[in-house]
């Protein structure tokens, strides 16, 4: 089985948040959960589910994780650009 | 500019503290997420990829500098700094939080603005021409029937829950800056010898299934606007699908049934109505109207000697005042479009700083107002040609003079990827990349006009379909690739752009719009031919040649 974490919007701000092993939902995802097996992923769900109970986050789900030469990283393009942000510099200002 | 009565104040602030206590209960576990959503949809509340995005409702493109201070404000206090404007001349925010968005709300409410009907099956806010009131050749400012539409819409309780939603536009002269063809309703005000009317067009749009909108009403006396409308919805509302999301909008009923009989079936329900206790008594259309008389403009000659001594003196200002203004009804006045499309910016965005000195430079030059453009672009249209050399002056520092309008890099881009959770690829990042080479100034001109417009996914929010070149983000296996159409047009010669051939990949879809260009420029009968002209004669052939041929 491909490696997995959960990922969720943070019901208040609706940030990106990962379940980390310690069983906080944090931004970062170098901090997530990893599950290697079925009945772990299992476990990341329930914890999902547990999680919307206490309001903490919206629509939790699994996403698929690939290591990489800088740590782990999502395998789908969408889910990297939700990890990391807009690829875009925002909110320039203006150059007076 | 519309002021709110005490209905339109009591109204939208008691929307303001019905939704502090839908959130108050979202966060204390009363409501699920399922009972919240819809809740939290009808006030422009949406989720994206990354955080919360509120949609703010510019009706009809219209800010006053209050207004647009507000705006600045909130972005400030409660965002990161900037906002977005839309195809749709709303504005969005990319990063409330859910707790602070009933404060945000109650802060909009001060200036008259609010977000509700930006999202949801109903009719969304009103477009319409951003030089309205300004352009040469209007019948009437186009934005006393939008408000009118807008009154009559708002929590319009038969049209709340339409099969989909539905978006309305208004123009009033021959030039077609609204994108009329692709609405679910186009209405061009025109003027005969029956007096003032409109030209009704019905079931245009973009997304999966794009439609040039059908006339099916060529005059409709203007008086009648409203029970005719209510024809119509009530006729979408009946026989409109409700079984497949993809096939609810009107365009899908208007071609299914064929406009005549649409038309018949509309003409059937208005007769049925009892128009007089729809249509708006006379004296209220003068009350409405009267909101939208013309500024005091001085009495000035129609070519400033000043002016016309700068213009000819700077090559740069020239150029600015060439692509950046336009002509005035009123002699000595012109109408200046504010680029929102710095060279290798993100098209749209809009700093809480910008805000704040664009509404400070509408006070001094445009009495105090800002028009939205549905290209992305902000507009101050009643500047006095003799103030245009200070006002570009004033907005060279802040990135607001780039001298692009209508030209190449003027691109429109939805947020795509980078934002949108519907997206599949991203768009900005294309869009930067195309304006980075194609900067050069002077070769910008020598391309001439040439709309280039990109989505990130079907649903055409960045008006692919419309473009002269049009681009599509597809999702290919994981990876970005870009579709190209070319030959659309969203003005007065509507058409949607053909497919040109096998998706590009993110690495070749500069190199292809670049292609697309050098052709043109070999092809054309010379400098005078538009781009989308020269397509219209050449057709695709050349084109595709030139993509696909030896590669």
């Amino acid at each position: 089985m491909a490696l997995q974490a959960i990922t969720a919007n943070r019901l208040i701000d609706g940030a990106v948040v990962y379940l980390s092993a310690e069983g906080a939902w944090v931004p970062s995802i170098a901090s997530a959960a990893l599950a290697e097996s079925e009945d772990d992923a299992a476990g990341l769900t329930a914890a999902g589910e547990r999680a919307i109970a206490e309001r903490a986050v919206i629509a939790p789900y699994l996403i698929e994780i690939e290591r990489g030469p800088d740590g782990i990283r999502p395998k789908r393009h969408r889910e990297q650009l939700r990890a990391l942000g807009p690829s875009v510099s925002f909110g320039r200002p203006a150059a007076v | 500019m519309y002021r709110y009565d005490s209905y339109d104040r009591q109204l939208v602030q008691e929307r303001v503290e019905q939704f502090r206590g839908q959130v108050q209960r979202r966060l204390s576990g009363e409501l699920t997420e399922e009972e919240f959503k819809p809740l939290r949809l009808m006030n422009g509340l949406y989720l994206q990829l990354h955080a919360y995005m509120l949609r703010v409702a510019i009706p009809y493109g219209t800010l006053s500098s209050t207004q647009l201070r507000t705006l600045a404000h909130i972005a400030r206090r409660y965002d990161k700094g900037y906002g977005h404007f839309t195809t749709r001349q709303n504005l969005q925010f990319n990063w409330p939080s859910l707790a602070d968005t009933p404060d945000i709300l109650a802060e909009l409410a001060e200036v008259e603005m609010h977000a509700i009907q930006t999202s949801g099956n109903c009719i969304r806010n009103v477009t319409a021409d951003h030089f309205a009131g300004a352009a040469a050749g209007e019948v009437e400012d186009p934005r006393i029937w939008c408000e009118i539409i807008r009154q009559w819409s708002t929590f319009h309780p038969e049209f709340s829950f339409l099969p989909r939603k539905f978006k309305i536009a208004v123009t009033a002269t021959d030039r077609d800056r609204a994108a009329l063809r692709v609405h679910d309703i186009g209405l061009k005000l025109l003027r005969d010898h029956r007096g003032i009317g409109f030209e009704v067009m019905v079931g245009g749009g973009q997304g999966r299934t794009p439609a040039l909108a059908k006339t099916i009403r060529p005059y409709l006396s203007a008086e009648h606007l409203l029970s005719y409308l209510e024809a119509i919805l009530r006729t979408y509302n009946l026989l409109g699908r409700r079984d497949n999301l993809y096939k609810a909008r009107i365009k899908i009923l208007v071609d299914a049934v064929g406009p005549a009989e649409f038309a018949r079936l509309v003409e059937e329900e208005w007769r049925q109505i009892p128009q007089d206790r729809v249509d708006l008594p006379e004296a209220e259309i003068r009350r409405i109207r009267a909101f939208f008389a013309q500024p005091p403009f001085e009495t000035v000659p129609q070519l400033d000697p000043e002016f016309e001594l700068l213009r000819r003196g700077d090559r740069a200002f020239a150029r600015w005042v060439k692509s950046n203004t336009a002509a005035h009804k009123q002699p000595g006045y012109a109408i200046v479009t504010l680029s929102l499309k710095p060279h290798g910016g993100i098209p749209g965005d809009a700093t809480s700083e910008q805000m704040d000195a664009i509404a400070d430079l509408a006070d001094t030059y445009s009495f105090g107002e800002i028009r939205v453009t549905h290209e992305q672009n902000l507009a101050l249209v009643h500047v006095r040609q003799r103030d245009l050399f200070a006002l570009w002056q004033a907005l060279i520092p802040l990135d607001l003079a780039t001298p692009n309008i209508g030209l190449a890099t003027d691109i429109i881009a939805c947020p795509g990827l980078d934002y949108c959770s519907l997206a599949n690829a991203r768009s900005i990042p294309v869009a930067q990349r195309i304006s980075l080479a194609l900067q050069d100034l002077d070769r910008l001109g020598a391309i001439g006009e040439l709309k280039i417009k990109i989505s990130g996914c079907i649903n055409a929010c960045g008006h692919h379909h419309v473009g002269h070149i049009g681009i599509l983000g597809v999702d290919k296996k994981g990876e970005e690739f870009y579709q190209v159409t070319l030959g659309g047009s969203g003005d007065e010669t509507a058409a949607i752009g053909e497919i040109v051939g096998p998706a590009f990949s993110s690495d070749r879809v500069v190199w292809a719009v670049a292609t697309v260009i050098e052709t043109y420029l070999a092809r054309r009968s010379g400098p005078e031919e538009r781009f989308l002209d020269a397509y219209r004669r050449l057709g695709p052939d050349p084109f595709k040649e030139a993509l696909y041929a030896a590669h």
